[in-house]
C-alpha cells in the first residue's frame, strides 16, 4: 500500500543545508491505522508532506497504491492527491462562507463530473461521516459546531472514496474532550476498512491508532503495534 | 468545467462587493471616458468635414498669391493678377468641369433704413454650380445679366434677414450696395456651417457689374473651377498651375504668383487639426484606464494574499496549479468585463449629454465599442496575469500554514 525506502529529505537555504529526513523505511498495508509521533523538529512534518505528496523525497522511494511517486511531475501529484489522498487538517481548514456542500465537493471542482454527481457524492459522503441532518448542508461553515465542523471535514476527505486518509494534527486546536470523539471517528472509519495515517505529536491521541512510528531527529526511533 | 470557473468567480466577486465595485468604477471611468472622448472627436471631425464639403465638391480654388514691391511681400491676395481671360484658359483645360471666376468685397449695403456690412460676391451664372448654391425665392442672374452688367443682386438668407426682416420676400425691392442702388432678384437657400466665413451671409451681383461699378477694375479675386471628376483633381490642378505659370510667363513656381487651393486639402488640413485632438484626448483617457487597470492588479495582490490559506487548501485538495491560475485571471477579467460594459454604456451616455452642449453630433463606431471591450479584456488579463501566477504557484505546504 504505502512503501517508503530510504526516503531522505535535504532544504537547502542559501549555503546551509538542513537534513529533515534522513533514511526512512517502512510499510503501511491496507487497513492500518498508523499513528507518526515525534516532537517538534523531528522531521515527522516533512514525512507527512512526502506521505501526502505535497512534496518529493530528496532520495529514495516512495510508492503510494503501487505508483511510484518521488518523480512525478506537479500536476501528477496533484491528480494523485485528488485521487488517491484524503486529507484532514489541522483545525479541519474548511472555506469560510461557503456552504457544506461546496465546502465537501471542492476536491472535484474542474473535474468533468457533472453538478448532480458531485452533489449525490458529497451527501453520501457527509452521510457516511455521521452528518445526517440534510437541512445544514446547505448552511454556511462558519455556522457549524466543532463535532459538526470535523465531519465536514471527514466528508470532504472522503469524497474520492482515497487510498489513505492522512490526518494531520487534527486534534491540534482541540480540547481533550472533542479531540477524543474526533479519534473515535477515525477508529470507526477504520474499522470500516479505511487506511489512516495520522501525524501527532501527542502519546496520548497516538494511542487511539494499532500501530505507532515515532520519528526523532529524521530516523524512525521506534516501530510498535498497539494491541 | 467552465460553469465552475464562472461560478467560483462569480461567488468570490460578490464576496466582497464593496472593493469588486471600486475596482470596477476605476474602469468604467477609463472606458467611458475613451468612448465619450472618442464619440464626440469623431463627431467634430464629420462636423467640420461636412461643413467644408457643403461649399461644393471636387471644387479647387485659385486665389492671387502675394506681391512683391521692391522685395517687400504686401500678403497673400493682395497682387491683382488673375484676369478674366485667365478664367478663359483655364476652361479650355479638359477635366474641368465649370469655371466661375469671381470679385469680392466688403461694401457697406442699405435698404428701407436698414444697413449691413457684408461679403459682396461678383460672378457668373456657373458660381451656382461651383459653390453648391440653391435658390429659396426667386433665381440667381443669367449669363446675359453678366454680358449687360445688369444692377441685379442675390441675397444670402442672413443678409436678407438683417436687410428685410426674418423671411420676408424681398425680390422686386432694391438695395444699395456702396450707395449704387442694385434690384434684388432672388435669395439663396440657408446652408447653415457657422465658423468659417458664413456662406448665409452674403450677397451676389453679376461679375462685371462688381468691376465696373464697385471694384473699379478688371482684376479678379478668385477663380472656382471644379474638375468633372474626384480621381481627376490632382491633375486638373496641375495643369490649371502650369497653365498659369506659363501665362504670368513665371519660370520658378515657388515665385509664382497665385495660390491654388482643391476642397481635399482644406478637408484634411481642418480635420488632421480635429483628429490630432481626438488622439490626444483618448491619450489622456486611455491613462485612465491604465490606472484602472492598476487598480485590479492591486486588488487581486490583496485577494491572493487574503486567500492564501484557500489557495493551499485547493492546492493540498488537488485542484491543478492551472486552474487555479485561470481562476484568479477570471475573476480579473470579470472586473473589467462588467467595467468594460458599464463604461460603454456610460461613455455612450456621456457622449451624448456632452454634446448636446456642443452642439455636434457624436458618432460611437462599433469599432470603439469593440476596441474598448478588447482593451479592457486585455488589462484583465495583463494586470491579472502576475496575481493570478502568484496564486498559482504557492507552494501549498506553507501556503497552508499562512496565518
Amino acid at each position: 500500500m504505502i512503501e517508503c525506502k530510504n526516503i531522505c529529505k535535504t532544504y537547502v537555504n542559501g549555503d546551509v543545508s538542513t537534513q529533515a529526513v534522513r533514511g526512512i523505511s517502512f510499510k503501511i498495508e491496507k487497513g492500518e491505522f498508523v499513528a507518526i509521533i515525534g516532537p517538534s523538529g523531528s522531521g515527522k512534518s516533512t514525512l507527512m508532506h512526502i506521505l501526502g505528496a505535497l512534496d518529493t523525497p530528496t532520495s529514495g522511494q516512495y510508492s503510494l497504491d503501487g505508483k511510484e511517486i518521488s518523480k512525478m511531475s506537479e500536476d501528477e501529484l496533484s491528480d494523485l492527491r485528488r485521487e488517491k489522498i484524503g486529507f484532514v487538517f489541522q483545525a479541519f481548514n474548511l472555506l469560510p462562507r461557503t456552504t457544506v456542500m461546496r465546502n465537501v465537493m471542492l476536491p472535484l471542482l474542474f473535474s468533468e463530473l457533472p453538478m448532480k454527481k458531485r452533489e449525490e457524492m458529497a451527501k453520501k459522503s457527509l452521510k457516511y461521516s455521521g452528518l445526517d441532518d440534510e437541512k445544514l448542508y446547505n448552511n454556511f461553515s462558519n455556522q457549524l459546531s466543532g463535532g459538526q465542523i470535523q465531519r465536514v471535514a471527514i466528508a470532504r476527505a472522503l469524497i474520492n472514496d482515497p487510498a489513505i486518509i492522512l490526518a494531520d494534527e487534527p486534534t491540534g486546536n482541540l480540547d481533550t474532550k472533542t479531540s477524543h470523539i474526533v479519534m473515535n471517528a477515525f477508529q470507526e472509519l477504520n474499522r470500516n476498512g479505511h487506511t489512516i495515517v495520522l501525524i501527532t505529536h501527542e502519546p496520548e491521541i497516538a494511542n487511539f491508532a494499532k500501530r505507532i512510528i515515532s520519528v526523532r531527529d529524521g530516523v524512525i526511533e521506534k516501530d510498535t503495534r498497539n494491541i | 468545467m467552465i460553469q465552475d470557473l464562472l461560478g467560483e468567480t462569480i461567488r468570490s466577486l460578490s464576496g466582497n462587493k464593496v472593493r469588486s465595485g471600486l475596482t470596477i468604477l476605476g474602469i468604467v471611468i477609463g472606458i467611458a471616458s475613451v468612448i465619450a472622448l472618442v464619440a464626440i472627436g469623431q463627431g467634430a471631425q464629420n462636423s467640420v468635414a461636412s461643413s467644408i464639403e457643403s461649399i461644393g465638391s471636387n471644387l479647387i480654388m485659385i486665389m492671387p498669391g502675394s506681391q512683391r514691391v521692391g522685395g517687400i511681400s504686401q500678403g497673400a491676395g493682395s497682387s491683382e493678377t488673375l484676369t478674366e481671360a485667365d478664367a478663359e484658359a483655364i476652361g479650355q483645360i479638359s477635366g474641368v468641369g465649370v469655371v466661375a471666376p469671381s470679385v469680392t468685397g466688403r461694401y457697406q449695403i442699405t435698404a428701407k433704413g436698414n444697413n449691413t456690412n457684408t461679403e459682396t460676391i461678383g460672378t457668373v451664372p456657373d458660381y451656382v454650380t461651383v459653390r453648391n448654391v440653391s435658390m429659396d425665392i426667386g433665381s440667381f442672374f443669367s449669363q446675359q445679366q453678366v454680358s449687360s452688367s445688369a444692377k441685379v443682386a442675390v441675397l444670402g438668407p442672413t443678409t436678407r434677414d438683417d436687410l428685410f426682416g426674418e423671411n420676408a420676400n424681398p425680390v422686386g425691392q432694391t438695395v444699395r450696395i456702396n450707395k449704387i442702388e442694385f434690384k434684388v432678384i432672388g435669395v439663396t437657400t440657408e446652408k447653415g456651417g457657422s465658423g468659417l466665413s458664413s456662406q448665409d451671409d452674403m450677397i451676389y451681383v453679376p461679375l462685371t457689374t462688381a468691376q465696373h461699378f464697385l471694384a473699379g477694375n478688371n482684376y479678379i479675386n478668385n477663380i472656382n473651377i471644379t474638375a468633372t471628376d474626384q480621381s481627376l483633381m490632382t491633375s486638373v490642378q496641375e495643369e490649371v498651375t502650369n497653365l498659369l505659370l506659363a501665362r504670368h510667363k513665371i519660370s520658378d513656381s515657388s515665385n509664382a504668383d497665385f495660390r491654388i487651393m482643391n476642397q481635399n486639402d482644406i478637408v484634411s488640413t481642418a480635420t488632421s487639426v480635429t483628429s490630432t485632438f481626438t488622439v490626444l484626448l483618448s491619450a489622456i483617457a486611455g491613462i485612465s484606464l491604465v490606472v484602472g487597470g492598476i487598480g485590479i492588479m492591486n486588488m487581486m495582490l490583496t485577494t491572493v494574499t487574503e486567500r492564501t490559506r484557500e489557495i493551499g487548501l485547493r492546492k493540498a485538495v488537488g485542484i491543478r496549479k492551472i486552474y487555479i491560475n485561470l481562476q484568479f485571471l477570471a475573476e480579473a477579467t470579470m472586473l473589467t468585463f462588467v467595467g468594460g460594459f458599464v463604461g460603454i454604456i456610460a461613455g455612450w451616455i456621456a457622449s451624448i449629454v456632452l454634446s448636446s452642449f456642443l452642439s455636434i453630433t457624436p458618432e460611437i463606431s462599433t469599432t470603439s465599442i469593440f476596441l474598448a471591450f478588447g482593451v479592457s479584456a486585455a488589462i484583465g488579463i495583463v494586470f491579472g496575469f502576475y496575481p493570478a501566477r502568484k496564486a498559482a504557484s504557492m507552494n501549498p505546504i506553507e501556503a497552508l500554514r499562512y496565518e
